[in-house]
């Protein structure tokens, strides 16, 4: 389970532009959910991330993971425990090493980095089985330079190295924004179908409302660093995305943007 | 004729040590590092001292790895703990060495035509005793260059040297795979000042003096083997990184003979070494841009 209590982040601290964008806000995601979390730009999605991350410091407040705070681990320690997809397709991937040489440190993660092989053979045909998963034939492009590959194509081997060894989180930062509609469906259902089978608790920030209604077990739309709407399993699968869209455009209104 | 094709060969071998340090900085952790302008002459310094008083020629040659390690060690600490850029880094760890070398060697040094070398050592002499001085260079040279280039070559095939080529590449993974990417960085420094240290060894023992400046300008000969390394075998992927930069280096160092060979003396050297550099940058079509290549 994960614990947001009583965070507050302030931007640019002392400064003229300082900007108050969460004042003690709270949010519990018990395990397995799935949560889309909406919002205009400057809304907070990407900071709480962020913060859960340990990717930006906060002013006050804790993180818990299933009662014990994470909130004084350094980002990479917080890794351990977490996976991440970023919107970027280049961040997920090392572009100078082959698709190959990327599988295999996705796959040591947790263990240490020695002087043993870089590349264990004996996983070739496991990785391989993985990528043909995909559908996207990339199963025989293992020695390929991950650079010389789509952005989708790159964002598929990214979510599969960001779950590839165990783990408590799945973070989804817009991480089908950058993609064509087409590469972003075939992402999406990647996504759903990864979810599903290795029982994840999966926070996904989406600007695709439609995502974030048809995906997912429970639904978030923030608005200037609070909760606006929040409706999770049955409520949310009553909900209609005209709903979400009508909500998202009073909010959008009122905040002038 | 053939003297000067000998040690032209001979320092571009040597000197290839450097490149090799400049590839994993530069090339591998897209670091300009500019440790390596204090960080040869300290190995030269320390191996001069050393030779002076007795020591084994072939001890020098840890010794110096180890004095090089700290001082890569250095630069990493003051970037990833203090946060202070990478480049700002190295110059204020090569300005500290260059007070350092002077400390240990006293002045500039000269090893007498008695203390052996790794070039005179018994050991030498009983494998290559055949050869004359000039050959028992090269051979030496020679066979350092490679057993390096072997053990990085090695070395970066292993989950380590994966993990070294990736933080330069995306630092954003290796955090991903819960490692400090900021520790990755410095074991990474402390492996190429390391064989940059062990380069200024192996000049010192070779021309048997350690001079203060002698530092001035190797990091620039070390970027410029880089890029003319990849730059050449760009389009061979076969050709390790490694590989390309001892061409890179031989090549460089033959440009200079044949600079001295038509009369050039030596107050230019340095010139144009910098001319060389930038005619490199501009040939290449690189002009300084991150060259990653891991």
């Amino acid at each position: 389970m994960l614990e947001i209590r009583e965070i507050t982040k302030i931007y640019n601290a002392g400064a003229v532009t300082e900007q108050c964008l969460f004042d003690h806000f709270s949010l519990t995601v018990p395990d397995g959910q799935f949560v889309s979390i909406v919002g205009s730009n400057g809304s907070g999605k990407t900071s709480l991330l962020n913060i859960i991350c340990g990717s930006i410091p906060i002013e006050s407040g804790d993180v818990l993971v299933n009662g014990q705070s994470i909130a004084r681990l350094k980002d990479y320690q917080r890794y351990a425990s977490m996976g991440r997809v970023y919107q970027n397709p280049s961040l997920g991937t090392c572009p100078n090493l082959t698709m190959l040489e990327n599988l295999s440190l996705a796959d040591n993660k947790g263990r240490s980095f020695g002087l043993s092989r870089g590349v264990n053979r004996r996983r070739t045909e496991d990785y391989r089985r993985e990528l043909a998963g995909l559908g996207l034939g990339l199963e025989d492009k293992l020695n390929v330079k991950m650079g010389s590959l789509s952005g989708g194509q790159r964002q598929a081997v990214a979510l599969l190295m960001a779950t590839m060894t165990p783990l408590q989180f799945l973070i989804l930062d817009e991480h089908t924004a950058a993609l064509d509609p087409k590469t972003a469906e075939i992402i999406m259902r990647l996504t759903d179908k990864v979810v599903r089978e290795k029982r994840l608790t999966a926070l996904m920030v989406t600007h695709n409302l439609r995502y974030a209604v048809e995906y997912g077990d429970r639904i978030l739309m923030m608005d200037q660093g609070q909760v606006v709407l929040d409706k999770a399993d049955a409520e949310k699968k009553a909900t209609s995305i005209d709903e979400v869209l009508g909500m998202f455009n009073k909010i959008s209104i009122e905040s002038g943007s | 004729m053939a003297d000067l094709l000998i040690s032209t060969l001979t320092q571009g071998l040597i000197y290839a040590l450097i490149s090799f340090g400049v590839y994993i900085t530069y090339s591998i952790l897209d670091f300009p590092d500019l440790t390596t302008d204090g960080c040869f002459p300290l190995g030269a310094a320390v191996t001069a001292v050393l030779l002076t008083r007795g020591v084994n020629p072939w001890l020098t040659l840890l010794l110096s790895l180890c004095v090089g390690a700290l001082a890569g060690l250095a630069t990493g600490l003051i970037h990833v703990k203090l946060h202070v850029r990478n480049l700002l880094s190295g110059i204020i760890t090569m300005t500290a060495l260059f007070s350092i070398n002077l400390q240990i060697a006293g002045s500039n040094l000269v090893v007498d035509r008695g203390t052996d070398t790794i070039f005179t050592s018994p050991v030498t002499m009983s494998l290559f005793g055949g050869l004359n001085l000039l050959g028992r260079k090269l051979v030496v040279s020679l066979v350092l260059a490679i057993v390096v280039k072997l053990l990085l070559d090695l070395y970066f095939r292993t989950k380590s040297g994966l993990l070294l080529r990736a933080v330069g590449d995306n630092g954003t993974l290796v955090t991903s795979l819960a490692k400090d990417a900021g520790n990755v960085k410095i074991l990474g420094l402390v492996i190429a000042n390391a064989l940059v240290a062990l380069a200024g060894c192996i000049v010192c023992q070779e021309q048997r003096s350690f001079s203060a400046t002698m530092g001035t300008g190797q990091v620039v000969f070390g970027l410029a083997t880089v890029i003319i390394g990849i730059t050449l075998f760009r389009r061979l992927s076969f050709v390790r990184g490694t590989t390309a930069v001892i061409v890179g280096s031989i090549l460089y160092k033959a440009c200079i003979q044949v600079a001295i060979s038509v009369g050039l003396p030596a107050n230019l050297l340095k010139l144009v070494t910098a001319v060389l550099f930038l005619l490199v940058l501009v040939a290449s079509g690189r002009k300084g841009e991150e060259i990653i290549h891991a």
